[in-house]
């Protein structure tokens, strides 16, 4: 028990995630301030951790079920894993592999998960998250019961720098659960996006259409601005979903990370799953009638007009 | 192919949320309520799986203020049974929403479940996920297309990027609808009316399942503004020429 940290490595084509970093930076720090000591458990398949030197070491589960991540398998490989360990606190990337893993493992070990983490500490023995809930719109700051518990981080919430050190930790693998031969869920393969017509990760300016454009109709407006600031046009997932503009203008957590010299966001509300994409970006211009819109908080200049009204003022000027 | 779509409905986004005195949860005395997005996607796909591979489909929600117009509106658009669960409370938290829908859910004939991936309450964790580890049944979350092949679902599951992960996996099962194949389709108010005279809802009082969230709320508030953007005032026009103006200096 103790005050140990165990930091679940997501991997992902033969390479550890960015979160993974960010998590065991993270992790580091509270081990650290606490005297614990800092575990990695790697699910997968003759993984190579030597790039985990942020780790004290390495818990994991090699079995050829875990190559490739599957929610059934990982998840079961990570309760043998957390047993083992019995960390004081877990800490999971709140990704698509993560969101598979935190519910379920605070199931089966009845511990308390608090999810959409953006930080952690431990403050008198206790481990307290704060979460950001609603859209972004408000925060929570949770005290965890018990003395074990999980805590799903949101990605970019942490420096990845902090948690990159080389160096090989010594690695102990637990026996991997029987049910792992036996798994209803299988993987069969990863899909690759269709290349696009326009690589918005290459472009300096970007004007970014969310659902506030309330029909493909109005997109003429938008990529007229786009124009005439010689940029591209991406677009927020429900535009895209609504397949007005195609997968590869989609910036956020299930599309593309952008850092353009300039981002202008038309009706985005700013979700943590949108702003996870673009919230590096040198200069943020945000338009939206919400005074209250989450995308204020990560925009350097932001305006309360009518987008329709603005937009085509702003292409004149700028013409 | 019957499947169960567990509904969660979460606040207005829209609407301005107000905290309460305590500072540990939302002011809930002014809250209006509607179906969390992703559940609509989820129900959509329900929807379509249906026409395509017959079956029924079932929707439950928790009772709230609009529940019933969210039931109903599942009725017009197609399901086949709706479930009103009564007795959780209004604050319950993920872990007692997800054991409450399993009560129901216990009862009933299907070979999926299909959740909304996420909601913008679920401070201790998804509810479908928690719904397939109470069921102990597989699941696979954040997809995107699902397809039936034979005697197997087949889905994609959405990484960062537009990377895809496939997976095929035995029913019973439950899915995390990121999105639906199509829009979610929209059910004229006519037609709600028409099945809230017609149409009946089923009730289901939960019992305690014994569960929390594991966690308590000391503080709850607004993230500070001041470090976000400087707002420009004026009219359309002014607020063009300063942007205008900030984008010509970038580029000069
Ligand atoms: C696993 C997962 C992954 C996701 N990945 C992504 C992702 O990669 N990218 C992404 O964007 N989202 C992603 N999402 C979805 C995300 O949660 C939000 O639903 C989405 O970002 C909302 O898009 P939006 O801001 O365009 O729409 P909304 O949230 O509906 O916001 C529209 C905004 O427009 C404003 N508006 C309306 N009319 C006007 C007007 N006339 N003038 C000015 N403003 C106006 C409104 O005030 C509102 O704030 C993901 C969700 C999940 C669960």
């Amino acid at each position: 028990m103790g005050n140990d940290v165990l930091v679940v490595a997501e991997h992902l084509k033969g390479e550890f995630t960015d979160v993974t970093f960010e998590l065991l930076g993270k992790g580091r720090e509270l081990a650290d301030a606490t005297g614990g000591s800092l575990t990695a458990a790697v699910l997968g398949s003759s993984v190579d951790a030597s790039a985990l030197g942020a780790a004290d070491k390495v818990v994991g589960v090699d079995h050829a079920s875990l190559a490739e991540f599957n929610p059934e398998t990982h998840l079961a490989a990570l309760v043998e894993v957390v047993g083992h360990v019995d960390p004081r606190v877990t800490l999971v990337a709140n990704t698509s592999m993560g969101m598979d893993l935190a519910a379920g493992l605070s199931v089966r070990r009845n511990a308390p998960l608090v999810a959409y983490a953006l930080d952690v500490k431990v403050e008198d023995g206790s481990v307290v998250a704060t979460s950001q809930l609603y859209g972004g719109k408000i925060y929570a700051e949770s005290v965890l019961d018990g003395d074990s518990g999980i805590v799903s981080v949101l990605a970019g919430s942490f420096p990845a720098d902090a948690g990159r050190k080389d160096g090989a930790p010594a690695v102990e693998n637990v026996p991997a659960p029987a049910s792992l031969d036996g798994a209803r869920v299988k993987f069969t393969g990863l899909v690759e996006p269709e290349g696009g017509d326009v690589d918005i990760t290459q472009h300096d300016v970007l004007v970014c259409a969310g659902r506030g454009i309330q029909s493909d109709e109005n997109l003429p407006v938008i990529e007229e601005l786009a124009g005439a600031l010689g940029g591209a046009v991406c677009a927020s997932r429900p535009i895209v979903d609504n397949k007005w503009l195609p997968k590869t203008r989609q910036v956020g957590k299930s599309g593309l990370t952008v850092k353009p010299k300039v981002y202008v966001a038309l009706g985005v509300s700013g979700a943590p799953e949108h702003l996870e994409g673009m919230k590096d970006a040198e200069l943020i211009i945000a338009v939206n009638t919400d005074e209250t819109a989450p995308i204020f908080e990560v925009a350097h200049y932001g305006t309360t007009e009518d987008l329709f009204d603005l937009v085509p003022a702003l292409t004149a000027k700028l013409k | 192919m019957n499947i169960v779509v567990p509904i969660k409905l979460v606040p207005d986004l829209v609407e301005e949320l107000e905290i309460n005195d305590e500072e540990t949860d939302l002011d809930r005395d002014f809250l209006s309520f509607r179906i969390n997005e992703f559940c609509d996607h989820a129900l959509e796909e329900a929807l379509s799986l249906k026409e395509a591979h017959g079956g029924t489909v079932a929707v439950i929600a928790i009772e709230r203020e609009e529940t019933d117009k969210v039931l109903y509106t599942a009725l017009a658009k197609g399901a086949d049974r709706a479930v009103k669960v009564t007795g959780v409370d209004e604050a319950a938290s993920s872990h007692e929403a997800a054991k409450a829908m399993c009560q129901v859910i216990g009862g009933m004939e299907y070979d999926l479940v299909l959740t909304g991936v996420q909601a913008a309450d679920d401070r201790d964790g998804q509810m479908g996920v928690l719904i397939a580890s109470y069921l102990d049944l597989p699941h696979v979350s954040v997809v995107s297309d699902v397809e039936v092949k034979g005697d197997l679902i087949a889905v994609h599951k959405e990484y960062a990027g537009g990377v895809m992960a496939a997976f095929e996996v035995a029913p019973k099962a439950v899915l995390g609808i990121q999105a639906a194949r199509q829009t979610p389709r929209y059910a004229p108010v006519s037609r709600v009316r028409q099945i809230m005279k017609e149409a009946e809802l089923e009730e289901v009082e939960a019992e305690d399942g014994g569960v929390t969230s594991g966690s308590t709320v000391r503080r709850m508030y607004t993230p500070e503004k001041g470090e976000g953007a400087e707002m420009l005032d004026g009219s359309a026009e002014e607020v063009a020429e300063k942007i205008a103006a900030i984008l010509n200096e970038r580029k000069g």
